[in-house]
């Protein structure tokens, strides 16, 4: 396998070892699995998955306006944070367009409030370039962390069980989607409470320097836990059970987040944001097509590309689809016509030449109990 | 079914080759370097018995958690028998790749065996992709 040229995580040998299928992932060498994506899938909705996603982008803002830049940066008021809260955002383009979905923090170390942005590592390039052509006429200090960090996510029922020995605070005093500076392994780093399963979990930002000491000390941590190290595999049926998009299939610069499905990420009342003007005016008319859940009968996964039909007649695109390993049946998200995509609606999917029956269900697909 | 004793497509197909009252049956399955590499299965198509196939063919598809992979033949001839249970035992394939087989083909051009793979030669494509 050629992996000469991919970048590689501090966990990339760690990976090597424990029989981890190392692919290309938007240029990072990435473990796909260890051994069964069914096995860790399982493992992390029933006790734990520990997952490197080291590859996502992390980017620091400080400076007196960082907040402000990053609210006009993003479609959803990040302005009004307190210190310790994370939120779901898009940035688009001026056409509303989507060019990534992130994870805006704002946060407190030793020296004052500063912001993080998390982005997905196939549009860790283009979002920096962008930043560069936006960041003129703010006082932001901002630098992309992704090389010096590292980022490790432990997610189930019983990932807080599994990090507290590592962690001060005890991580139960973290609510959802909240984050903060503590140290880990004796260094500064981000501990939240976030995920992209579906379950409980925590993701951790830490020092490259500890990143493999870290990862250890959690899988001990969750050996008698049943805790599984994860790959992209797993994470990939994860968040595709818990009806979450993934950039590249349900979203592109050709989709905007309201089509998406995403309206609570956009805040167009009293703020100003790149791509505001355009999401009002398709705010206003409505959208032809929307992200829709489809459940289907039989054992055949709907795949991305494949078409959505109405009485034999085209009416959208699966954007992603598998086996669902929670649910035993097949699922897929998929952009149809707005007036066929109620619950309930009877369609068709289009595998390899034959239709198959499939039904629109609600998202997400799978919700821990 | 020993590894060693059977012949290889590149598309990780094996084939077993047999006389069989004057004719040339080959068993067909898949490798267990192929199935480790797919994992975790949950659907197969197969052909009808009665169908004819090329060599490089496709002739079934084989359905994971991640991917849809087709399946071909790697003789030339008429399938005379599928094993129709495979599909509901798909976790046969895991416990035992060459003796979960999939067709048996009565060859019909026997050149097309001669660029099959001996053991030796295949594990060798094997150690290279993995």
């Amino acid at each position: 396998m050629t992996t000469a040229l991919l970048k590689k995580t501090p966990l990339h040998d760690w990976h090597a070892e424990h029989q981890g299928r190392m692919v290309d992932f938007a240029g990072w060498s990435m473990p796909v699995q260890y051994a069964s994506i069914v096995e860790e899938h399982v493992a992390t909705r029933t006790a734990a998955g520990l997952f490197d996603i080291s590859h996502m982008g992390r980017l620091r803002f400080d400076g007196p306006d960082a907040a402000r830049f990053l609210d006009y940066l993003v479609t959803r008021r990040v302005d009004d944070m307190t210190a310790g809260k994370i939120r779901y955002a898009l940035v688009t383009n001026r056409a509303g367009g989507v060019l990534d979905d992130v994870l805006v923090y704002s946060l407190t170390d030793a020296n004052g409030p500063f912001h993080m942005m998390v982005v997905n590592a196939s549009n860790c390039d283009k979002i920096c370039d962008w930043i560069e052509q936006h960041v003129g006429g703010f006082d932001v200090r901002w630098q992309n962390q992704t090389m010096e960090t590292s980022m490790i996510a432990v997610q189930g029922p019983r990932a807080l069980e599994i990090a507290r020995p590592l962690l001060e605070p005890d991580p139960a005093s973290l609510r959802y989607f909240c984050g903060t500076v503590t140290n880990v392994a004796g260094q500064s780093s981000v501990v939240s409470r976030t995920g992209y399963t579906g379950e409980d979990g925590l993701e951790l930002i830490v020092p490259n320097e500890i990143a493999v000491e870290v990862w250890s000390k959690l899988m001990a941590s969750g050996s008698n836990h049943g805790l599984a190290a994860a790959g992209l595999g797993a994470r990939d049926t994860l968040r595709l059970e818990s009806g979450m998009p993934l950039y590249g299939h349900e979203l592109t610069e050709q989709i905007n987040p309201l089509e998406a499905d995403l309206g609570f990420a956009v805040s167009l009342q009293d703020r100003d944001f790149i791509g505001r003007a355009a999401l009002a005016a398709i705010k206003q008319t409505g959208t032809a097509r929307t992200r829709v859940g489809l459940k289907l009968d039989g054992k055949r996964a709907p795949r991305e590309h494949y078409a959505v039909l109405s009485d034999g007649e085209a009416v959208g695109e699966v954007t992603s689809g598998t086996f669902s390993p929670t649910l035993q049946y097949p699922v897929g998200m998929a952009y149809v016509k707005r007036a066929l995509a109620e619950a309930g609606n009877r369609l068709e999917v289009d595998i390899r030449g034959k239709s198959f029956p499939a039904t629109v269900v609600p998202l997400p697909f799978y919700k821990r109990p | 079914m020993k590894p060693e004793e059977l012949k290889y497509a590149e598309t990780h197909e094996w084939a077993h080759v047999a006389e069989e009252n004057g004719e040339t049956i080959a068993t067909i399955g898949i490798s267990a370097f192929a199935v480790e590499q797919l994992t975790d299965l949950v659907y197969m198509e197969l052909p009808e018995v009665g169908r004819s196939v090329t060599a490089g063919e496709e002739f079934g598809e084989v359905e994971s958690v991640k991917a849809v992979s087709p399946l071909y033949s790697p003789v030339t001839g008429e399938i005379v028998a599928v094993n129709s249970e495979l599909p509901n035992n798909l976790e046969s394939l895991s416990a035992d790749a060459y003796a979960a087989w999939v067709l048996k083909v009565r060859v019909t051009d026997p050149s097309s065996l001669e660029k099959l793979m001996d053991y030796a030669a295949y594990q060798k494509q094997c150690a290279e992709e993995g």
